[in-house]
């Protein structure tokens, strides 16, 4: 049985945010994260818990316009159930099927993911390829941060203390290809070793526009890749493309070996998937 | 903090810190040990249970989490089982259509993952999916076995699905 | 902090001892027997599945505190000292160090060399080596006081390479006929070195012992356990215990697979000096960090093989030498060693060959028994000589099997002449039908040769098919179980019941169906009238450890015998049918019980001092055949199916002896693909199970099990036993298969998609994009 922190458990957003900025609590959505943390065999656990599961501010998926929102108790269950999503976030969902199994997925929170900032968080770089804001709230008022200026470290967000992730918007693009890719050690259950997102509008003789490539489990947060984005820009997926991708990818990344692989095996990785996701797109 | 729920049928208020674990206000509050603990982390499922029907693991949960809510764990899912909180008028266990299909198949070896892997499968059958050999195999992929190689459980499983007397609605 | 107490607490009626229901209940109807095809329900089933069978960790024990282990955190140095913080109030806290140790400080096994906990001034050999205990009324209070305990240590040089250790814990050297003639000789030789490493056994149920003082001045312990006498014998030595003071009694086990054969002897000790000193019960639940941190795993291994062979494919000579890594202390070291020298061969004929083995020490946690026992490691290597010899003479490996597997009559290294049971060609046969491998086999050969036409494009994954072959032998090596001496018991006792009464522990195999299943059968009643006496050493007989797939074909043996002595008995008196007169012989003379020895098996006699003779009474048989599906990007292994053909003498209950081939080849298949324990400075890094994965139900295969029956006559029901059969031939069948679909060999196990990218990598079959990566 482990150390069981003080908690409290606001029913409504403004209670939680007085606590947050009064108390610094460590807030727990879905506990998938958080509930691990606390049995102190990873680190000290935490002093107070600040528990967000009753904010009913925080739930429901809706589309106004052009722009998908998702509230930031959205769990990876009703992401892979939601219409909406599977229409206009199909990568989103897709990533959301990879992770854990049936009970992480009915526990475990969009919003979770983004906070955690892991830099294995398998929803992460669907949200950098799409260029997602993730709105974030505190007593102050709320702002809206985009995905990539949000992970700012190992573990490092670009949250303040007293703010919570409110809620994740995501522009809708008819014209825009996202393709999802993770290599982990098994099919369920496992932590991704390379998690991959491409995204691209179709210029047709014009090549790719506004490509986006986005990876985790290679570097200390989830990240861009800019040098390759730069460098398939305007391209068509040629085999000569899909082959100087894989070479630039591969220069540019920096991974570490760590007890799920290598950094040999995920700069490699990285080139091939990336190759692959690039072959498809081009039908060759 | 006092917290109510309902657990297999019966209306339980518990007073116990908010940040204890689902699993451990089963096991040790309300004496429902079916319910087992193989990792507290999250990736065994051996601590599954239904909450509001979905399937979750009970170590990642915190009891404020599941407070107004409705738990049932494996003592709960024979039906003549009433409650399944320990009684000393406990009878002889009745067995469920798909708890009856793990004992014909030989789903259950050693047991320690077993009474999870049927809450996960009764998620399943609840759920109405078709019970393809794949369908099976996602849903009971967060409920690790080290016995069966899950042969006899997705058999198991598949032949509850099929069986008229299954009453998926639970 | 403090825990309120709960407004509505339910008791809990679960007395210790009290055992599950075991009668099923299921309204006739429900339940098909036809689909246990005859055999008889899981006997304790109804209990798993309602979650009323009691494990360790659900056995209440009023008053009981909670014990933990202080643990080294080096892997070698000397003890100088424990430091108790002076700030933290010690009077809520019991400790218990060696100096508490009222008899040896041995964890007694094959050689005396474990501590229960390490003196002060000894020597600590490994991480997470025990060296304190500790216990408290509630978990806050042992949470608080471990942080504030903090050893005194001068840290030694420690040895992880076991090619580089100069403590030898055992080993062997088997020779017949003249291998370097042999070799010398030879058309082809063909070198090897394989390497293999840990793997967890990861039960499910975590480790767990729970020590309550007995009046007599003795403990009890209830635990999660295979052995029983073993920590019997263990508490008697480190505790001074005469045989009634030491009691063990085992509690539902969630799976042991070799990991709950010798480990326990050290919980069991723990927590019984913890409650010795606290003159109350004391549980030691392990978590999973700590049970996989600090408890046993499979014996890494480096097998070098050279094999010699005539162009026209004759197995002319076998050199083998094989380094165990035993870790820091003996345990059943020797004995692992031995099943895997013995097995290094494989299955097949051979006039020369030479074996030489040893097991050394090195500053890891000590390795242990693992399902297959040193016979998967070394017949890893023994297949893959096969499989490659195979590939450059150009012949099929199937077809190269069929030509060199035992038959009858045939020698083994240890001069043993295999006078029965010898079904090694016709599980090969077996499973290479039913999976259709030769067919399956021209069809990945033609996709490879199409891709290698294409220069590397094609479709993203490539398919292979593998096959395996293995033997096992049946029972203890040597001339072991005439040292055990088993006992196996029945009774009829006065009020007309019949119990059967072994040491013999469920731990999800299927002991305590099988053994009434037999009873019944000899007895001639249903098997509703046999019950099962609990495992418990105040009640049931030495009838030896269970392991070594002994309990179907030794013990059950016993339990035959010894039945039929008892029908013999009753019928003598009573002139009429055992079934129709048992009950009526109870009432008028009382109960009848019968002890049964083990005997030696006619005809099998072994050296232990020259490894000459018949190293088994009898072997097991078995094949694989296994497919996969490689990603060629990412070296991603899915073994999709699994065809298994396993010979087990006779098949007692065929749904159980299925999942024993299903549940085997699963742990075969992680053993071969994902399962490592990853070592820095004698430390195990992935020791949770978020690092440490062992297979969903995602990555699982197919499995198609066959049982073959080819009956062992020693025993009276010609049973062989099974459990260990398919662990040894998922691993070579799962490597070679990636090999029939990349081109590549993997040498280590896993087979993980590192090691196949960085061999395709090697061998210049890498597609073009990887040059510029």
């Amino acid at each position: 049985m482990p150390y069981e922190p003080p908690v409290e458990s606001p029913m409504h957003l403004r209670d939680a945010l007085a606590i947050l900025a009064s108390e610094g609590s460590r807030p727990i959505a879905g506990g998938t994260d958080v509930m691990v943390q606390i049995t102190g065999e990873l680190g000290p656990p935490p002093e107070r818990m600040l528990d967000l599961w009753h904010l009913q501010e925080l739930r429901g998926i809706a589309l106004t316009g052009n722009t998908l929102s998702l509230g930031a108790l959205t769990t990876y269950t009703e992401i892979r159930r939601s219409g909406r999503c599977r229409e206009h976030a199909p990568a989103l969902v897709e990533a959301a099927a990879t992770i854990g199994a049936a009970q992480i997925q009915n526990r475990g929170t969009l919003g979770g993911n983004i906070a955690n900032a892991s830099p294995a968080g398998d929803t992460l770089p669907v949200l950098l390829a799409m260029d997602a804001e993730i709105v974030v709230g505190s007593l102050r008022g709320e702002r809206s941060i985009p995905a990539r200026a949000f992970w700012t470290g190992y573990r490092e967000t670009a949250l303040a203390p007293d703010e919570l992730v409110l809620r994740v918007l995501l522009p809708t693009d008819p014209e825009r290809r996202v393709r999802f890719r993770k290599v982990g050690t098994r099919r369920a259950q496992a932590i991704s070793k390379v998690v991959m997102a491409l995204s691209w509008r179709d210029g047709s003789s014009a090549g790719w526009q506004d490509v986006r490539l986005a990876l985790g489990s290679v570097a200390d947060r989830p990240i861009r890749a800019k040098e390759t984005e730069a460098m398939l820009e305007g391209r068509l997926p040629t085999q000569a493309t899909a082959d100087r991708a894989a070479a630039s990818i591969a220069a540019e990344i920096h991974p570490i070996d760590d007890v799920r692989s290598t950094a040999a095996y995920r700069r490699a990785v990285t080139a091939r998937v990336l190759h692959r996701l690039i072959r498809d797109a081009g039908g060759w | 903090m006092s917290y109510r729920l309902l657990v297999n049928g019966d209306p339980v208020e518990i007073d116990v810190p908010g940040m204890r674990r689902l699993l451990d206000v089963l096991r040790e509050d309300l004496g429902l040990t079916g319910t087992k603990e193989g990792c507290g982390e999250g990736e065994c499922g051996a601590c599954s249970v239904l909450l509001d029907g979905d399937v979750v693991d009970s170590c990642l949960v915190p009891i404020c989490q599941a407070d107004g809510h409705v738990i049932r764990t494996v003592e709960g899912l024979a039906p003549a089982s009433g409650s399944g909180l320990p009684s000393e008028t406990a009878a002889s266990p009745q067995l469920d259509p798909l708890q009856a299909a793990f004992l014909e198949t030989g789903g259950a070896q050693c047991g320690i993952c077993t009474p999870g892997m049927l809450m996960a499968g009764q998620a399943f059958l609840a759920s109405g999916a078709d019970p393809t050999d794949e369908a099976i195999r996602e849903a009971i992929a967060g409920n690790l076995c080290r016995c069966t190689g899950y042969t006899k459980i997705i058999e198991a499983i598949a032949l509850a699905a099929a069986r008229p007397s299954f009453d998926g609605v639970g | 902090m403090t825990i309120r107490t709960p407004t509505r607490r339910v008791p809990f009626p679960g007395a210790p001892g009290r055992s599950a229901p075991d009668a099923l209940v299921v309204a006739p109807g429900e339940v098909g027997v036809g689909r246990a095809r005859g055999a008889p329900l899981r006997r304790e089933g109804p209990a798993k599945l309602t979650g009323l069978a009691k494990y360790a960790d659900d056995l209440v024990f009023p008053g009981a505190w909670y014990g933990a282990t202080i643990r080294s955190t080096q892997a070698h140095a000397r003890l100088d000292g424990l430091e108790l913080d002076p700030g933290f109030d010690w009077s809520k806290v019991v400790i218990v160090t060696a100096a508490d140790i009222p008899g040896e400080n041995i964890v007694s096994l094959i050689s005396d060399d474990q501590p229960v906990l390490v003196p002060q001034g000894g020597e600590i050999r490994h991480h997470a080596e025990p060296v304190a205990l500790l216990a408290a009324a509630d978990r806050e209070t042992l949470r608080a006081a471990r942080r504030r305990v903090t050893l005194r240590t001068t840290e030694l040089p420690p040895v992880f390479d076991p090619l580089r250790s100069e403590q030898v814990f055992a080993h062997f050297d088997i020779r017949t006929g003249d291998v370097d003639a042999a070799l010398a000789g030879a058309d082809l030789v063909i070198e090897g070195t394989y390497r293999v490493g840990h793997q967890e056994q990861l039960y499910i149920e975590n480790q767990a012992m729970i020590a309550v003082p007995r009046e007599d001045g003795g403990v009890a312990v209830h635990g999660s356990l295979q052995c029983p006498y073993y920590i019997h014998k263990a508490m008697r030595r480190a505790l001074r215990f005469d045989d009634r003071q030491a009691q063990v009694v085992q509690a539902e086990t969630g799976g042991g697979f070799g990991g709950k054969e010798e480990y326990p002897s050290m919980i069991a000790l723990h927590a019984a000096l913890l409650a010795l000193k606290c003159r109350r019960p004391v549980r030691m639940i392990y978590d999973r960090h700590e049970d996989i941190a600090a408890t046993t795993k499979r014996h890494p291994a480096i097998v070098k093989y050279r094999s010699g062979v005539s162009r026209d494919g004759r197995l002319l000579g076998q050199d083998i030498e094989i380094v165990m890594d035993g870790g820091a202390y003996c345990t059943l070291s020797p004995v692992v060693l031995s099943r895997g020298t013995l097995h290094a061969g494989g299955p097949y004929r051979c006039e020369n060959v030479r074996i030489q083995s040893r097991a050394v020490a090195t500053n890891t946690p000590p390795n242990g028994a693992f399902r297959g026992f040193g016979a998967p490691q070394t017949e890893f290597a023994a297949e893959m000589q096969v499989d490659r010899i195979a590939e450059a003479l150009g012949a099929s490996p199937l077809e190269l099997r069929r030509r060199w597997v035992y038959q009858l009559g045939d020698v083994t290294p240890t001069g043993q002449v295999l006078r029965e049971s010898v079904a090694g060609e016709e599980v090969l046969a077996r499973a290479a039908e039913a999976s259709e491998f030769e067919r399956l086999r021209e069809r990945t050969a033609a996709a490879q040769n199409l891709r290698s036409a294409m220069g590397g494009r094609g479709p993203a994954t490539a398919s292979g098919i593998g096959l395996a072959l293995a033997w096992h032998g049946a029972g203890f090596t040597g001339s072991g179980e005439v040292h055990l001496a088993s006992v196996a018991s029945v009774e009829l006792t006065a009020d007309g019941r019949i119990t059967v009464l072994t040491a013999s522990t469920e731990m999800g195999q299927g002991t305590k169906t099988i053994f009434p299943q037999l009873a019944a059968t000899e007895l001639g009643v249903a098997i509703e009238e046999v019950e099962m006496a609990p495992q418990d050493t105040a009640l049931v007989p030495d009838s030896g450890p269970t392991v070594a797939s002994r309990t179907a074909m030794v013990v059950g043996g016993l339990v035959i015998k010894a039945c039929r002595r008892l029908r013999e008995q009753v019928e003598a008196r009573t002139g009429q049918p055992f079934a129709e007169s048992y009950r009526e012989d109870a009432r008028l003379r009382g109960a009848t019980r019968v002890d049964q020895r083990f005997e030696p098996y006619p005809g099998i006699e072994f050296d232990d001092a020259t490894y000459r003779g018949d190293a088994y009474p009898a072997f097991g048989w078995a094949a694989c055949v296994a497919e996969v599906d490689v990603d060629l990007d990412t070296g991603e292994v899915a073994v999709r199916n699994v065809v298994a053909a396993d010979d087990v003498g006779r098949v007692i209950h065929p749904v159980l002896a299925e999942g024993q081939v299903e549940g085997g080849t699963l742990q075969a298949v992680g053993y071969a693909t994902i399962e490592e324990i990853k070592v820095q400075d004698g430390r195990y890094l992935n020791d949770r199970l978020a690092t440490y994965l062992i297979p969903t139900a995602l990555d699982a295969p197919r499995i198609t099990s066959i049982l073959v029956e080819a009956p062992f006559s020693g025993a009276p029901h010609g049973a062989k036993g099974v459990g260990e059969l398919p662990m040894d031939v998922g691993a070579p069948a799962v490597v070679a298969a990636i090999h029939d679909a990349t081109g590549v060999w993997i040498h280590e196990l896993p087979a993980t998609p590192e090691r196949i990218l960085a061999a395709l990598a090697a061998a210049g079959s890498d597609e073009p994009r990887a040059a510029s990566a």
